[in-house]
């Protein structure tokens, strides 16, 4: 086994910002929200994310406004820790405890955690409250805590406390338990649990009214109860309202007590008039059941989190003003991961009957593909159609798509998806129905980069079918469709899996025990390959120089043939769940299944010694996984991560978490990205665009000529190590030099832009130099002219409509280079250590550019 | 316990009437409720809700209101009457004219000096009670319009009157209108439409609440005569209110069915400035809950539906008492039904006709028969004159029928020839001639000689012969049985007076032993020879009975022995019928009881699940059962619909 102390397996983008409850800032500018081990803060008015803060080694488990200190938040961790965040900044408090799960801060500023605590050699949850000391120091230990109850709930919307911190009430199954937190009195309010209609009523969440002594309760059965006279043990009361036909989510009570706020399951946020419980407002249609409800301490915005890893915002209790999304994390995930090569996004099952494009740069949804294109019902034991397998080829301008309904018999429908150029999104180009008479069981796309593709499909029917597009006639007016090619059988077995070979020449189709290995130019069976016992799982050819070779998993076995001399070259017994080939490399992960947990070799097929294996990866089967290709290749030189130099393994665990490698170099860049975060100015959430054009607009009346040319190093300096995501950087970048050229020509703005991109298609290595040439030639007389340069870029932005987009995506090559371009500069003012270490990069990159652009900052920063 | 062929029958189609006024008198623990038709029951709140009295109505005479003034009892109508009733020989006392044309409301002061009644034509007239009668006193300013609803305030001084559109409060002495509150319409297409203050409650901090037709329930400051405070309740009515005695509670009963309650409690818990708050809402209605009384420790509360439900508030009692049940009344505590036992005819009492039914017959064995000859309606009798039956009964050879109402006791002879049925009506003869037959009309119990010492002046309300003819039974509201020996029409004794009134009671046929059942579910078997309880009864009483026998809520009415068993005892109540036989040993008091098949007392079994909602149990002479049921959802279908709500999913 090779030692890989340097890797770690992380969370890493796609994770969940619904586990708990979003923070909304004071001033409602900000809202915070956890994120698998790190804690991200967006800006509620452009969705964007400002930026992460990093340190937690675990999950995230809790996060509460600091009530003495309004610019700090409190976080709490799986790693047993406390940290106190000044949204920009570190860690002030450090508490060593076992399991935190959630934490919760009264209005008087005590901290309140819910751990584990044992009790008659049980181990339960309890609430335990903690006394901070008053120190200044960034690590602190704290050693007293009191337990105030024994046995709580995990969630921690089960935990509310009362009007100015006086009682805390906490909800468990049946039970409401109430703690006065000065008279040290406890009181205990029990449901019924039997009977019929007390069979759903459970407790599900409870809420505080901020100024009258009520407490608001959820419940299984949809009700809301409004407990009042609580101190008293029989004379207590409630009143119940009822407009949820289905558990109530989350309650929350507005800042003022006037209202409170409600969901559920039915994605309507539930507006009561406090003491006027009969008349409440809806907002309706809020795209996916409601789990937390947070309203910002001025009640200006509420913020709901959804299930599908959502966040909205709402503002002035009825406009939805801004969607922040995550990796939608569904039921489970039916179609394979994949890489859209165009945006360089995830592609997997989203909401049902969609597909999302979720880009893990970003770690931000780009889009929603409507595949069933079906209203969804939202009800259980409802068969409707789902998105079941999903294929995407090697260029990106085909995605084929197979959905499928199992209600009294299979419905099948394959959907052809092609890229619109101009729309920037695929078009369904045909709809074949019931093109197997059984499911599918794989699709694939063929890999020849020729204009002409071909898509097989293999279904359990005992046949696979070849799809081509064919031209039709120029004299009509129709556009290309697919068509079927060929449909081939083997000794009428039933097929269960197809993959191409790196090249196209070769396809490879298992029935049952049989690997049979066809010629997609002429569909003849080239020769069958087979290696008894076991039904053939899983098949994958070698890339690059092992593409000889093609690999077999059976529920036992992975067999390994040498396609030259069709003989088996070796074979071990494992128990492969996946086998993944990484198209930049030689490399081959398998992922097999070991007692309820996966281990994972990566290994070349030439090679007998696997390069990485770990073992207890996670628990359960991995059945989802991709390399995902790097945008710059790393240059790790240990051995036990070279294999993640070119792409990055992403997979997907039972309880659908998104998990991914990190090599230890990564990871200090990555903490040394977070200890550098700027200080957000006041005015507007910072984002690069604003940097770009907001704040220069504002300059518009400056005729400082310096300051103009300061503005634009300041926009090097800062873009890149606060936003590793390249895309924006990029973005700023293509359109500065946009300006840049304009202003020699002003009047063909769009034209030019355009131009230069297909220049560049062409000559890419010759377009760096020419910003950087023309920024400090002009860098003289660029103010007033500029200001008009940009209103005029401003506007075809607008007009455009993200055009810069469309140019990254078509012209690749630009986007690398101008990429290299940007991110040296990042790592050479950020992290001059890794510089050092390895100076490769820099004999790749562009050099002259990293030299000029330093310059250029330190003469503008007097 | 052997098989029994049992007749099902579902034919007699009783309708209860609606409830539409209720009076509660807090010292003696007595509910009065009025219902659509004229009668007024009065039910004993200090012994397990038994109907302890019942009223009979009369053609023509409605009630709107109830109230109570010490122990006297007072209700008026829209025929613009206002009645005192005797209590005692269940009759009305004597009517007075209030000469306002329909009377809506009637208000006692707490005091129960004075009456104030609401009037059609817009004005409140004071009464004074007087010995034996009630005096008219004075008038107050006129109103434009109706006085649908009046409260008098706790110290007599005030009144408050909710008419259409306003509410106004009177100043008692001087009989003028101090404030005038104005009440809003409904909003949207109602806007037009006024608003009926259907029901008013004045409280002792000079808060009026008032109930209207537009779903409001609305804190008023009288002094000021200012809104405090409105809660929506309801997009209908608001029919009724009730207030608890402290004035910390309030319900409002509504034209849905339900019942809010509201409650007077502080915001912040150690603050002591109070608000009205709505808490909880009880649903045990469908239609309208026209009358609603707030006990110390239930609310109380009748509608169209004609269910009389009493629901504990469940912090004001022990939990798993008696109280604690929650209580559905919805037929009388009394037979309506009698069984001719050897003719195999049934006869059903309404309040204005009688019925005679043949029982069907089946040739049949096994689980369920199929009839092979139809049940055929013999007779139908309609009464004469304006008094409502109050009771009836069919001699056991079906040969002899008699009923009562108020005014009369008719009797008639049947005579079957084959097909034909010939009805003769007897003249009332000298009353010897009726030994084996029994009728309990309350007030015309026969006289024997001597009569039994200190013999309570309340009526009987339950009456019962023995088989041979020797014994007659007789039990009275003041918890007395009395026995008579009607062979030598002499008084023979009493038995010991127990604390709960007997719901149920029947001397065995052979054994000369009267076995009572009493509202608090206690059984007792005297011997009348002896003079003296039984061994079995004193083995009873020393064991106790057990909880769950003793925690039902429904009074046993009905007793009855088997011919070929002397040990077997058939009750009934309205949820479930058992067979006792006293040979078996008693359960142990705390053993647990599982299955339908339940050891209750002694050895019995009951029948919970098989037979509901039942009217009576009997037992023919050919050793088959007789079961009356009337299914509850049968009655639901032959009320009027209820007021439509939205129902979610529909």
């Amino acid at each position: 086994m090779v030692a890989h102390a340097d890797t770690r397996v992380v969370h890493r983008g796609g994770s969940k910002i619904n586990f708990r409850a979003p923070v909304i800032t004071q001033d409602s500018r900000f809202l915070i929200c956890v994120s698998g081990e790190c804690i991200k803060v967006f800006s509620t008015s452009t969705e964007e994310c400002i930026h992460h803060l990093q340190g937690h080694k675990e999950l995230v488990t809790g996060l509460v406004l600091n009530p003495s200190n309004h610019l700090q938040v409190f976080s709490c961790s799986e790693d047993g820790t406390i940290r106190l965040w000044d949204f920009t900044d570190g860690i002030l408090i450090r508490v060593t405890l076992l399991r935190i799960l959630s934490m919760h801060v009264s209005a008087k500023g005590d901290v309140f955690l819910v751990m584990p605590v044992k009790r008659n050699k049980k181990e339960k949850f309890g609430l335990v409250s903690l006394n901070l000391p008053p120190s200044v120091e960034q690590h602190v230990m704290v050693k007293g805590h009191t337990i105030v109850f024994q046995s709580v709930s995990t969630d921690p919307k089960c935990i509310a406390f009362g009007q100015g911190g006086e009682y805390v009430a906490s909800v468990k199954d049946n039970v409401l338990h109430v703690y006065f937190l000065n008279k040290k009195t406890f009181y205990r309010f029990a449901l019924g649990t039997s009977g019929e209609m007390a069979a759903r009523n459970a407790f599900t969440c409870v809420a505080c009214h901020p100024k009258d002594d009520c407490i608001a309760t959820g419940h299984g059965d949809g009700k809301i109860r409004l407990w009042r006279n609580f101190n008293q043990e029989k004379e207590y009361t409630f009143s119940t309202v009822h407009w949820h036909h289905s558990g109530v989510n989350a309650l929350c009570f507005t800042p003022e007590g006037t209202n409170l706020l409600s969901g559920g399951l039915e994605s309507v946020l539930v507006q009561w008039r406090y003491g006027q419980e009969g008349q409440k407002d809806f907002l309706p249609r809020l795209g996916s059941s409601i789990k937390e409800i947070v309203v910002s301490p001025d009640g200006s915005l509420f913020c709901t989190s959804h299930t599908d890893n959502k966040i909205t915002v709402i503002k002035n209790c009825t406009k939805v003003s801004a969607v922040i999304q995550g990796l939608v994390h569904g039921d489970g995930v039916k179609t394979a991961l994949m890489v859209d090569p165009r945006t360089k996004a995830l592609v997997l099952n989203g909401k049902p009957g969609h597909l999302q494009f979720y880009s893990l740069q970003r770690d931000q949804q780009l889009y929603n593909l409507d595949i069933v294109q079906q209203e969804y019902i939202n009800q259980s034991n409802l068969d409707q159609f789902e998105v079941v397998k999903a294929a995407l080829d090697s260029r990106g301008s085909w995605l084929a798509t197979v959905e499928q309904r199992s209600a009294k018999e299979v419905e099948i429908s394959l959907k052809l998806w092609a890229f619109d150029e101009h729309t920037q999104s695929f078009v369904l180009n045909t709809t074949i129905s019931a093109p197997h008479d059984g499911p599918i069981s794989e699709i694939c796309f063929s890999p020849s980069s020729q204009n002409s593709t071909t898509l097989v499909s293999v279904s359990l029917d005992g046949h696979f079918k070849a799809w081509q597009l064919t031209q039709p006639d120029p004299s009509d007016d129709e556009e290309a469709s697919w068509s079927c090619d060929f449909v081939g059988d083997y000794h009428s077995l039933e097929p269960k899996c197809c993959c191409f070979s790196a090249d196209g020449s070769l396809l490879a189709v298992s029935f049952k025990e049989v690997v049979t290995v066809w010629s997609p130019a002429s569909w003849d069976l080239l020769t069958t390959l087979s290696q008894p016992p076991g039904a053939i799982q899983d098949l994958c050819f070698g890339r690059l120089s092992c593409s000889k070779y093609l690999l077999g998993a059976t529920d036992k076995n992975l067999c390994c043939w040498n396609l030259l001399t069709c003989s088996l070259e070796w074979s071990t017994a494992l128990d492969v769940s996946l086998l993944l080939a990484d198209p930049l490399s030689e490399n081959v992960a398998a992922f097999c299944g070991a007692e309820k947990t996966t281990d994972l070799f990566v290994f070349r097929p030439s090679e007998p010694r696997p390069h990485f294996s770990q073992q207890a990866l996670c628990t359960g089967r991995v059945t989802r996984a991709v390399f995902a290709p790097r945008d710059e290749p790393l240059d790790g030189c240990e051995e036990s991560s070279q294999w993640l130099n070119r792409s990055q393994l992403y997979f997907l665990t039972h309880n659908m978490e998104l998990l991914t490698f990190l090599t230890k170099p990564e990871e200090e860049r990555l903490m040394a990205l977070s200890k550098q975060v700027p200080t957000i100015d006041d005015s507007v959430a910072m984002t690069p665009f604003y940097l770009l054009l907001g704040k220069h607009r504002k300059r518009v009346p400056c005729n400082d000529e310096a300051d103009d040319s300061r503005l634009w190093g300041e926009s090097w300096n800062f873009g890149v190590p606060n936003l590793a995501p390249g895309n924006h950087v990029m973005s700023s970048c293509v359109s500065s030099m946009c300006l840049l050229r304009d202003e020699e020509q002003p009047t063909e703005v769009e034209m030019e832009s355009e131009k230069e991109e297909e220049d560049s298609e062409e000559e890419g290595a010759s377009v760096p130099p020419r910003p950087e040439h023309e920024s400090s030639d002009t860098g003289a007389k660029l103010g007033p002219v500029l200001t008009k340069a940009e209103h005029r870029e401003l506007r075809g932005v607008k007009k455009l409509d993200y055009s810069w987009i469309r140019g990254l995506v078509t012209s690749n090559p630009v986007v690398n280079t101008t990429k290299q371009m940007v991110k040296t500069p990042k790592q050479r003012v950020k992290t001059p250590k890794p510089m050092a270490k390895t100076p490769k990069p820099m004999v790749k990159t562009p050099k002259p550019m990293v030299k000029t652009t330093k310059p250029m900052v330190e003469t503008t920063n007097p | 316990m052997g098989e029994f062929k049992v007749h099902r029958v579902r034919f007699f189609d009783y309708m209860p009437s609606a409830i539409s006024a209720m009076a509660f008198n807090v010292h003696t623990e007595r509910l009065a409720v009025a219902r659509a038709d004229g009668t007024v029951e009065i039910y004993n709140f200090a012994d397990n809700c038994f109907q302890e009295k019942v009223i009979p109505g009369k053609d023509g005479r409605t009630v709107e209101a109830l109230c109570w003034a010490g122990q006297r009892l007072f209700s008026t109508g829209l025929n613009g009457e206002i009645v005192e009733y005797d209590l005692e020989n269940l009759r009305s006392k004597y009517t007075v004219e209030a000469y306002g044309g329909p009377v809506w409301t009637i208000s006692s002061n707490s005091q129960g000096t004075q009456l104030a009644v609401g009037c059609e034509d817009g004005t409140v007239k004071i009464f004074e009670l007087v010995e034996d009668s009630i005096q008219f006193q004075s008038n107050f300013d006129r109103l434009k319009s109706r006085v649908l609803s009046l409260s008098w305030h706790p110290s007599g001084t005030q009144i408050a009157a909710g008419t259409m559109d306003m509410i106004r409060v009177f100043n008692v002495t001087t009989g003028h209108a101090t404030q005038r509150m104005m009440v809003d319409r409904a909003a949207g297409a109602n806007k037009k439409k006024e608003v009926a203050v259907w029901s008013v409650v004045f409280l002792s901090d000079n808060t009026v609440i008032s109930g209207d037709s537009a779903g409001k329930v609305q804190v008023w400051d009288s002094q000021m005569g200012t809104l405090i405070r409105t809660h929506l309740v309801t997009k209908w009515d608001v029919m009724a209110l009730a207030v608890s005695r402290d004035e910390s509670s309030l319900l409002a009963g509504t034209s849905e069915g339900s019942v809010v309650q509201f409650q007077f409690i502080s915001a912040r818990l150690d603050q002591p400035d109070k608000e009205w708050q709505r808490t909880r809402t009880l649903r045990s209605h469908s239609h309208d809950v026209r009358a609603l009384v707030h006990t110390d420790t239930a609310a109380v509360s009748g509608g169209n539906d004609a269910h009389l439900v009493v629901r504990p508030f469940m912090e004001k009692v022990v939990k798993g008492s008696k109280e604690s049940a929650p209580c559905k009344i919805t037929f009388p505590h009394r037979s309506l039904v009698s069984c001719g036992k050897k003719a195999g005819i049934l006869l059903f009492q309404f309040p204005e006709r009688l019925e005679v039914w043949r029982l069907g017959e089946s040739n049949e064995n096994g689980e369920e028969l199929s009839v092979t000859k139809k049940p055929e309606a013999l007779i139908h009798l309609k009464r004469k004159g304006d008094d409502h039956i109050c009771c009836s009964t069919l001699s056991p050879c079906g040969g002899w029928l008699a009923y009562a109402s108020a005014s009369s006791v008719r009797l008639f002879q049947l005579q079957y020839d084959n097909d034909s049925i010939a009805l003769t009506k007897v003249e009332m003869g000298p009353l010897h001639v009726l030994l084996w037959f029994v009728f309990f009309v309350p007030h015309y119990l026969p006289s024997p000689s001597p009569p039994p010492p200190e013999v309570s002046k309340q009526a009987v309300h339950l009456m019962s012969t023995s088989d041979d003819g020797q014994w007659l039974a007789t039990a009275n509201s003041d918890c007395e049985v009395h026995v008579y020996n009607l062979k030598k029409l002499k008084y023979h004794c009493t038995v010991p007076v127990y604390g709960s009134c007997p719901s149920a009671m029947a001397i065995h046929p052979t054994g000369s032993n009267v076995v009572m059942v009493h509202a608090d579910q206690k059984i007792f078997e005297y011997s009348l020879e002896q003079k003296e309880y039984t061994e079995w009864s004193r083995s009873l009483a020393k064991k106790g009975l057990h909880g769950s026998w003793l925690n039902r809520v429904a009074p046993v009415t009905h007793v009855s022995f088997s011919a070929s068993n002397p040990d077997y005892i058939i009750l009934h109540d309205m949820n479930m019928f058992c067979i006792i036989d006293k040979s078996l040993p008693l359960p142990e008091k705390d053993s647990d009881l599982v299955g339908a098949e339940t050891q209750l007392i002694s050895n019995s079994s009951v029948f919970p699940s098989v037979f509901k909602n039942l009217l009576c149990v009997g037992l023919m002479e050919d050793h088959s059962l007789v079961v009356v049921e009337r299914p509850l959802l049968d009655i639901a279908t032959r009320l009027p619909a209820p007021v439509r709500q939205k129902k979610f999913a529909t």
